[in-house]
């Protein structure tokens, strides 16, 4: 072997001694690493100004035809800019973030079960099936929430509205079907939950075991040991999956458009219908009618929803950092 | 096993010969048809020819491309259904032959019509009649393939969310035969801006103007039960729940139960002819500015017996004289065929239309020959 190695080992060793060949590769790597990370930065840049150019005719153009093609889309129900992409906004963020609300506790649930309470076996299916669920394209969501969970749901809502209707929130009556707000929240937290769940796990099980041996060793229980160390160790990784869940939820468009009746309310009313839509699916709803202005206006409303998403990631950035210190 | 042999290979044998068959039945329908029109010169045709416009015509416009092709077997027909407004703006600028349309032209669009045809303005033809059917889903009763007996002032207060229970006295009085339930009623009406709405509102405005008091709009001008995107996103609204009403195109109800609408004395179930009659009976708009153009003015009023007055009318929209000779030929025939015995009965099977009336079939040929060819 030693033998039979040595003439085919000289070379070898003549590529190390030259050390021209690795700084090469060096440069090379770098160069490309640089590129990708730039690529990202321009890529950002690229949307913001197509969003910027494209919407630009409702910024700088006439504002009375703006006005007319507004009230076009809306029948009249809205005369501005303002009027027409405020309701928007906030049923977007209406319904991402009562998705958020639904999901983030179920996640943490799941999460914590498969990360310290499950047997092996078990906890490593669970994990299987979150990753898949995770996968399903939100079509897919949209088309089950449409077909089968609204007729399916009715009665709960109903339920619901009877016996808490003196909550503003559930005021009643329940539409029927149920194409609701509520419902859309619904099929989002079960889109965002897998994400969230699987990002969650991964963190709960980076806890150091020394602390978590540490508590138990001081006598706590099992839920004290996650309340003392689990929970605030993962704290911030927490949150920032919830926001990649917000993030999703801001910007669903396929399950939005398939469920809810939409609505250019300023309305809390969950479980009625034609109350409120998201700006995600208003594009994709109005967008085969649009021209000029109209397309126009619609990607100033695609606009908006990039700069709040925009500030919700920062936002997030900033309670990360925060918890983290 | 051996059995199971010879019966696969009779079959394989059979199906074989089936599509021999086949194929030369289409030869032969072809090839007649290709002679009959020579003499247009309408077979020697050739190139590509796009059309946009209203996506209600899609599946009738599908079908009579298929059976221009036989007449023009070189044409090679596009049709891109970007919606009625989306249809004339693009025909306007002159990059379609023709646009298919829910509304007549307006006085403005035919102004500007001036610099895309060769000489004169555009014109609209309609090219078929599309009943507008009320449609509900109420257990026992369209389960039962009852009809629901309306007048027009009851649908409009139940669309404007006036009545808003199935057993209302003003319901139940017009249906003494029918057990109706004490059943919230739920409207779905559509969310995006539609034709179907406009004619579907036009009615109630004519019949029933002190009950329905909003402007003419195609989109849904009140906030009344939900909104639904496109036909069969109302249709697939008004069969998830119990108690539910809508309007749609005829088409594309399904089993879902249909209002019979009072016209005169009696009510009148939604039909392919019922609503030919009403346009047999309905007027040609006179006061339109613009030459030949035929715009039907709906006699949503008609008390003529078995007319059903819920009806959309699809019109195409041409130039009198193109800037390519080809254009012209092509939109002549393209016509002459789409309104033809035969193209009706193309549509009618495809996608459920009613065909035009017989008392229209001398004006549309009269516009049809002012297209300028050579």
């Amino acid at each position: 072997m030693s033998t039979a190695s040595k003439p085919s080992a000289s070379p070898a060793a003549s590529s190390l001694t030259q050390p021209v060949n690795g700084q090469k590769a060096d440069r090379v790597f770098r160069g490309v690493a640089y590129a990708c990370g730039i690529l990202i930065l321009v890529t950002l840049a690229a949307v913001a100004l197509f969003l910027l150019f494209r919407a630009w005719p409702l910024i700088g153009g006439d504002q009375q035809a703006n006005s007319a093609v507004i009230e076009n889309f809306t029948g009249g129900k809205a005369k501005s800019f303002w009027g027409y992409v405020g309701p928007l906004l906030f049923g977007t963020v209406l319904v991402a973030a009562l998705a958020l609300v639904l999901a983030f506790f179920v996640s943490i649930g799941i999460a914590l079960f498969i990360s310290h309470y499950a047997p092996k076996r078990l906890a490593a299916v669970l994990s299987y099936i979150v990753d898949i669920l995770a996968a399903i394209p939100s079509v897919i969501y949209g088309l089950w929430g449409g077909l089968v969970l609204v007729p399916a749901i009715y009665p709960f809502w109903n339920w619901i509205a009877e016996y808490l209707g003196w909550i503003p929130l559930f005021a009643g009556p329940a539409a029927n079907p149920p194409r609701t707000v509520a419902t859309v929240a619904l099929v989002l937290a079960i889109m965002i939950l897998p994400i969230i769940t699987s990002i969650a796990r991964d963190i709960f099980l980076q806890t150091p075991k020394l602390l978590e041996e540490a508590a138990l060793g001081l006598g706590a229980t099992k839920w004290e040991m996650i309340k003392l160390s689990v929970l605030p160790f993962g704290k911030s990784g927490v949150i920032s999956a919830s926001m990649l869940g917000l993030g999703r939820a801001l910007g669903e468009t396929m399950a939005v458009l398939m469920i809810l009746s939409p609505g250019l309310k300023y309305s809390f009313k969950l479980l009625q219908a034609s109350q409120n839509q998201t700006i995600a699916a208003n594009i994709a709803a109005q967008y085969p009618e649009a021209d000029g202005i109209g397309v126009s206006v619609l990607i100033g409303t695609g606009l908006v929803l990039f700069v709040i998403t925009f500030l919700v990631n920062l936002l997030a950035r900033r309670i990360t950092e925060k918890a983290g210190k | 096993m051996n059995n199971h042999m010879v019966t696969r290979s009779l079959a394989a044998v059979c199906g074989v010969g089936l599509l021999a068959s086949l194929a030369a039945c289409g030869d032969n329908t072809a090839a007649s048809e290709s002679t009959s029109a020579t003499k247009d010169g309408v077979a020697s045709l050739t190139g590509e020819y796009a059309g946009a416009g209203a996506s209600s015509q899609q599946t009738a416009v599908e079908a009579w491309i298929e059976g221009f092709r036989s007449q023009a077997p070189n044409a090679t027909v596009a049709y891109n259904p970007s919606g009625s407004g989306a249809g004339v703006s693009t025909f306007l600028t002159g990059s379609t032959v023709w646009a298919g349309s829910d509304k007549a032209l307006s006085a403005e669009e035919v102004e500007r019509s001036k610099s895309v045809c060769a000489s004169g303005t555009a014109f609209d033809v309609p090219v078929y009649v599309s009943p507008i059917a009320v449609a509900f889903n109420l257990d026992g009763i369209s389960t039962a393939g009852k009809h629901v007996n309306m007048d027009a002032a009851t649908i409009a207060k139940v669309f404007n969310g006036e009545i808003t229970r199935w057993n209302d006295p003003a319901i139940t009085e017009q249906n003494p035969g029918l057990d109706l339930p004490n059943l919230t009623i739920t409207v779905v009406h559509r969310s995006d801006k539609s034709g179907t709405t406009l004619n579907f509102v036009s009615y109630l405005k004519d019949v029933a103007p002190s009950a329905w008091p909003h402007d003419l709009s195609e989109n849904w001008p009140n906030e009344v039960g939900q909104g639904a995107k496109g036909t069969s996103g109302v249709v697939s609204t008004i069969k998830q729940a119990n108690g539910t009403i809508g309007y749609a195109d005829f088409s594309q109800v399904g089993d879902l139960g249909t209002v019979a609408v009072k016209v005169g004395g009696d009510y009148t179930p939604i039909s392919a002819s019922a609503a030919s009659k009403v346009i047999a009976d309905s007027p040609v708009d006179t006061s339109v500015d613009g030459d030949n153009r035929i715009v039907v003015d709906i006699n949503h009023k008609t008390a003529a017996t078995g007319a059903y007055p819920i009806v959309l009318v699809s019109y195409d929209i041409v130039c009198p004289a193109y800037k390519e000779s080809k254009d012209a030929t092509f939109a002549k025939a393209w016509l002459t065929y789409v309104t033809s015995a035969e193209g009706q009965k193309a549509a009618q099977d495809a996608a459920g239309t009613a065909p035009l009336p017989s008392n229209l079939a001398g004006k549309i040929t009269a516009s049809i020959d002012q297209i300028k060819v050579g």
